[in-house]
């Protein structure tokens, strides 16, 4: 109980909100806000094909797991990996219902294009690491694929991103526990964001509401 | 801001409403009547005894959309409420605040504060578009008693005498509104506010669009979250959607009695539209109902920009508006409630 609840364990996807805006994960994961535009649903229906957690695949010496739950008690997050790819190999592990050693490889589905910024790797890197202590084996890397450019990437997982992933983890809970939805810097990027109509990004830097009444009543 | 999207008003008392795919259908007497396509709504208000189905009031409430029904004369029924939205955390506080009377006055006094600034600036409009119909000594007098009302709302940090203040700034401005009332004025004017039932044309058609305004405003708190029952100034009473009340105070003038007002002086409705019961009570006859829905529609959809947010949006957002300050000031986000000062 306590801490290690599962109950308050946090979304492992919420990790990519945190990194495109630190409100906009709070509006979702604290507020338990939320509004489509055509992005998430472009998402949603991505993942339609990839959510399908009772078709399984193999292909000579490599086998296909469709929407595999994930969980790190460690970091205290769980989610849904799309897909992990998981290959023969005698440096690998034994896993239930298969003969032979395997490595795994998580695999994440984008709407878009690759970004600029490491949120998609920040996810993958929390992925790996949830394998890594459920099937107590070494994730080396693990693939992006991006819908737009109809390719995937492979991404090599990092000790400098595993510490990224922890630190992350840890101040969102500690938000979460306070149940504390923060300020943001505003830019661009929130013409892209689906809460922009419930986060009000002009809040940010606002007069007070007592010098607007104050002004007001004054003329 | 979000876009105000449409209001179905369904004003038949013998029409069902279903759901068939992402669309309202209207049945009568197992025919169609009409297909709605759901994603162009924001709300269903309908009047009389009419039915809808479950699997509708299921999808509306999962998709933002209130559903409200009424009598026929506008007396509020029942309101389709689905899984609360957001946070229990933004819930409590709410309820924390309202039980303490000290913290619910730094809240209610903003809404006085917005109904009344709003008052005075119709009637120093009125000064300025109609000084030849009007008394303006007089407005300009009680013009400058609002003005220091405002001051000492501003300072009060008591419920009590917080509605004290509210009351002797009522007074004032209804001793005008019979003043702003500049046509039809044989059929049309107004002593005093009289509810159930309002004995006059006037009175009718104000508790009409109170009632609409009421529950866009229930609608758009518990869409943000909060608990519309449960009010800062207006305190708990059964049934009551006390949270609405409060927020719409500050829409009461600037929006719905200015509304009535337009619809007298430009002679949208006349005096053939009404009935007069037995007991004097006057009702509005059905035709008069639709005319005035479909001016309170179009209304809805003109554009203003927010007075605090400085942001373009439809008249119709403006209670949306204001829920959404709301809840973004008990959430920490804002150092008081920012009430919705029209000039």
């Amino acid at each position: 109980m306590g801490a290690n609840n599962e109950e308050n364990y946090l979304m492992l996807s919420g990790i990519q909100h945190y990194q495109f805006c630190k409100r906009q994960w709070a509006l979702i994961h604290i507020e338990q806000q939320w509004a489509e535009n055509v992005k998430t649903l472009e998402g949603q229906f991505l993942h339609q094909k990839a959510d399908q957690p009772f078709i399984k695949e193999k292909r000579g010496n490599k086998l296909i797991v469709r929407a595999m739950p994930i969980q790190s008690n460690e970091l205290r997050i769980s989610g849904v990996c799309d897909v992990v790819e998981f290959i023969k190999d005698d440096q690998g592990v034994e896993l239930h219902g298969h003969e032979g050693r395997y490595v795994a490889h998580p695999v994440e589905y984008k709407r878009g294009k690759p970004k600029t910024n490491d949120a998609d790797l920040l996810q993958l890197t929390a992925q790996a690491m949830c394998l890594e202590e459920m099937l107590l084996c070494d994730v080396t890397h693990g693939f992006m694929y991006y819908h737009e450019i109809k390719r995937r990437l492979e991404v090599a997982i990092t000790d400098s991103y595993r510490n990224k992933v922890q630190s992350i983890v840890s101040e969102m809970h500690d938000y979460y526990a306070r149940n504390h939805t923060p300020k943001v810097k505003i830019g661009s990027f929130c013409r892209n964001c689906s809460l922009q109509h419930i986060c009000l990004p002009k809040l940010m830097n606002k007069e007070s509401v007592e010098s607007f009444i104050g002004r007001k009543i004054r003329e | 801001m979000k876009k105000l999207l449409n209001t179905l008003y369904v004003t038949q008392p013998d029409v069902y409403l279903a759901l068939d795919g992402g669309n309202v259908v209207l049945l009568k007497d197992e025919e169609r009547l009409g297909r709605l396509p759901l994603h162009n709504l924001e709300s269903i208000i309908s009047f009389g005894y009419t039915g809808a189905s479950p699997a509708l009031m299921g999808y509306c409430a999962d998709h933002n959309i209130s559903i409200v029904f009424l009598t026929m004369n506008g007396r509020f029924l029942a309101r389709v409420v689905g899984e609360s939205r957001g946070n229990v955390v933004l819930r409590k506080k709410q309820y924390r605040l309202s039980d303490n009377e000290n913290s619910s006055a730094k809240v209610a006094r903003n809404f006085i504060m917005g109904k009344v600034y709003n008052q005075k600036w119709m009637i120093e409009r009125m000064t300025r578009e109609h000084p030849l119909r009007i008394d303006v000594e007089q407005f300009k007098k009680i013009s400058q008693h609002l003005s220091a009302l405002m001051v000492d709302i501003h300072a009060c940090e008591d419920l009590e005498r917080l509605r004290g203040l509210e009351g002797q700034a009522a007074i004032s401005y209804n001793r005008l509104f019979n003043q702003m009332i500049l046509q039809q004025k044989e059929d049309f004017y107004f002593h005093h506010r009289s509810r159930r039932p309002p004995m006059d044309n006037v009175n009718t058609m104000l508790s009409f669009a109170y009632t609409l305004l009421a529950n866009d405003t229930a609608a758009a708190l518990e869409t943000v979250g909060l608990d519309a029952y449960v009010g800062f100034l207006h305190r708990d009473r059964p049934g009551r959607a006390s949270l609405a009340l409060d927020v719409m105070e500050e829409l009461r003038g600037i929006f719905a009695d200015r509304f009535v007002l337009s619809l007298i002086n430009r002679r949208v409705i006349g005096p053939l539209d009404f009935y007069k019961k037995e007991n004097g009570a006057v009702l509005m006859t059905d035709e008069a109902r639709k005319k005035f829905l479909e001016a309170w529609q179009n209304r809805k959809q003109e554009k203003i920009t927010h007075p605090f947010l400085g942001e373009r949006m439809s008249w119709g957002l403006a209670p949306h508006a204001q829920a959404l300050l709301l809840a973004r000031y008990l959430r920490g986000d804002l150092d008081q409630y920012p009430p919705f000062l029209w000039k």
